[in-house]
């Protein structure tokens, strides 16, 4: 296998993009990545997108060939591939970018997602992130997404007695990390009042306990690292990428509080990469919702299960703490266009581990991304090194 | 939901029909029709669940997709089946009377329709038991 590299990063402004179309999102993160990497184009060998529910969000199927169209790269007939994992979509593609390249079958490769979610109304926008779970046997009883983790959330504060402050403190760290993000569809600090007074969604998770509806795009370039330097003076090199899946309805796990993809790919990624976990510096993770990001950095193993409450509230986890988790504001404040997210979280990592973080820069050598699709049915992890 | 995709779990959805593996032992309700321990050497039948279980946990929607607006708020729950397998369900009462650990029963509901003029779909939910 061969060691790889990413040579350039592009994202668009997430939020609510209502004066740009899907297809211009995506050419919009991929002109930056190529502006990075400073490539034209033609050397691009093969793209993966990841994307999860454009059929539904925009009528739009065949996205990897539209993509391709809109990029300027039909007439090279390029391979151009749609994944799709949910929420994991951009992680997918990430990862079947890495494989490509440290396989040998192609050098240059593009690894980018795209979400337009704003085009259709909130009861949509529901239903549609419903398909995340199962729809035969969990959707058809009425449970929503947010529902989903609401459930998690309910036995875990009974279970580990995580209080509603704590948990209201991960979006309050996160908002604080997102004024700093000029990306961020969120820039504004709030308090643990305005999460705990804001609607509620599916008890115990009110408003600002969610992810936020968003449209934006990420896009990477992927080159062998024996070539990085042909493009960049600040090539990342992807020390390790890794996948797993667990059953597709919550009911099923072994244990609701745990996501045992989570668990899987956490321990999968540390052995490929051959570091510890007191060597990783900042993780990107999956907090669609805030009790989403205590299990995360439990089940990553940062911490026992039942103490991430505890370590958010003394600050470990911010920003200046001992392991900022989320510097970019994370899926709460920076915003959750599904299938762009996990390519995102690379993007962020990138610019932390390059220095470019402009505002929000930590000291940081090595960087952690921890995608999950539906309640943790598809889980993707990476970890990056500076070079 | 289709009609045809309804109608194929119509027996499940309606009687709390589910499998079971004969060779480990284990219930499967949502069904199974392979068994993920003992993959091929498992021999799965029909099983008729009892119809009572416990809350493992539980949410309130207050915020529904289109199909299930109407109802809100409603109750949502994680209910495990004395025979030991866990489904996700409705459960009818008050929104503040549901607990972990409330035993439930299964009753024959409504659970939606196909649009206004679709077809009325039937099943299980749950009630206090």
């Amino acid at each position: 296998m061969r060691e790889v590299a990413v040579i350039g990063v592009g994202c668009t402004k997430f939020g609510e993009n209502w004066d740009t179309s899907f297809r211009n999102l995506f050419v919009e993160a991929g002109a930056l990545a190529l502006d990075d990497a400073n490539l034209s184009g033609e050397q691009i060998e093969e793209m993966f997108v990841g994307n999860m529910s454009a059929g539904r969000f925009v009528e739009q199927e065949h996205v990897g060939a539209l993509i391709a169209d809109y990029a300027g790269l039909a007439t090279d007939n390029i391979p151009s591939t749609r994944v799709e994992a949910a929420c994991a979509s951009g992680g997918l593609a990430f990862r079947q970018a890495f494989t490509t390249v440290a396989s040998g079958m192609a050098d240059i490769v593009v690894a980018a997602g795209v979400e337009k979610m704003t085009d259709v109304g909130t009861e949509v926008t529901t239903d549609v992130l419903a398909a995340a779970a199962d729809r035969e046997w969990e959707g058809i009883a009425g449970v929503t997404f947010p529902g989903l983790y609401a459930m998690i959330a309910t036995l875990y504060m009974d279970r580990y007695g995580l209080t509603r402050e704590q948990l209201a403190q991960v979006a309050v760290k996160n908002h604080a990390n997102g004024v700093k993000n000029p990306n961020a569809q969120f820039r504004k600090a709030i308090t643990i009042d305005t999460v705990i007074n804001s609607t509620l969604v599916a008890d115990p998770l009110r408003l600002f306990d969610c992810s936020p509806v968003t449209d934006g795009a990420a896009a990477v370039i992927l080159a062998p690292m024996e070539r990085a330097r042909e493009f960049t003076d600040a090539p990342v090199r992807v020390l390790a990428s890794s996948q797993a899946s667990s059953t597709i309805a919550l009911h099923d796990r072994k244990d609701i509080c745990t996501l045992d993809a989570t668990v899987a790919a956490g321990n999968r990624v540390f052995e490929m990469a051959k570091v510890e976990r007191k060597d990783i510096d900042f993780v990107e993770v999956h907090d669609c919702f805030t009790i989403a990001e205590l299990c995360a950095i439990e089940d990553l193993g940062f911490c026992k299960k039942g103490e991430a409450g505890k370590l958010t509230e003394e600050g470990v986890t911010a920003f200046d703490g001992s392991l900022p988790i989320n510097p970019s504001g994370g899926l709460k404040a920076c915003g959750h266009p599904v299938g762009a997210t996990g390519v995102k979280q690379v993007y962020e990592t990138v610019k932390q581990l390059r220095g470019d973080a402009k505002g929000r820069q930590l000291d940081a050598e090595i960087g952690m991304t921890h995608n999950v699709g539906g309640t943790g049915a598809t889980v993707v992890c990476n970890i990056l090194r500076r070079v | 939901m289709t009609v045809p995709r309804f109608w194929r779990k119509q027996q499940n959805r309606y009687n709390l029909i589910g499998t079971k593996c004969e060779t480990c032992g284990q219930y499967f309700y949502p069904p199974r029709n392979f068994c993920p321990d003992c993959r091929r050497d498992g021999k799965i039948i029909k099983n008729q669940f009892k119809g009572t279980g416990k809350v493992v946990t539980f949410s309130i929607i207050r915020s529904a997709g289109d199909q299930f607006s109407r109802l809100t708020p409603y109750v949502i729950a994680i209910i495990e089946l004395d025979e030991g397998s866990r489904l996700t369900s409705q459960v009818i009462c008050e929104i503040d009377e549901v607990y972990i650990g409330m035993p439930v029963k299964q009753t024959f509901r409504r659970l939606g329709t196909d649009g206004e003029s679709g077809a009325i779909f039937y099943g299980t939910k749950f009630i206090p038991a």
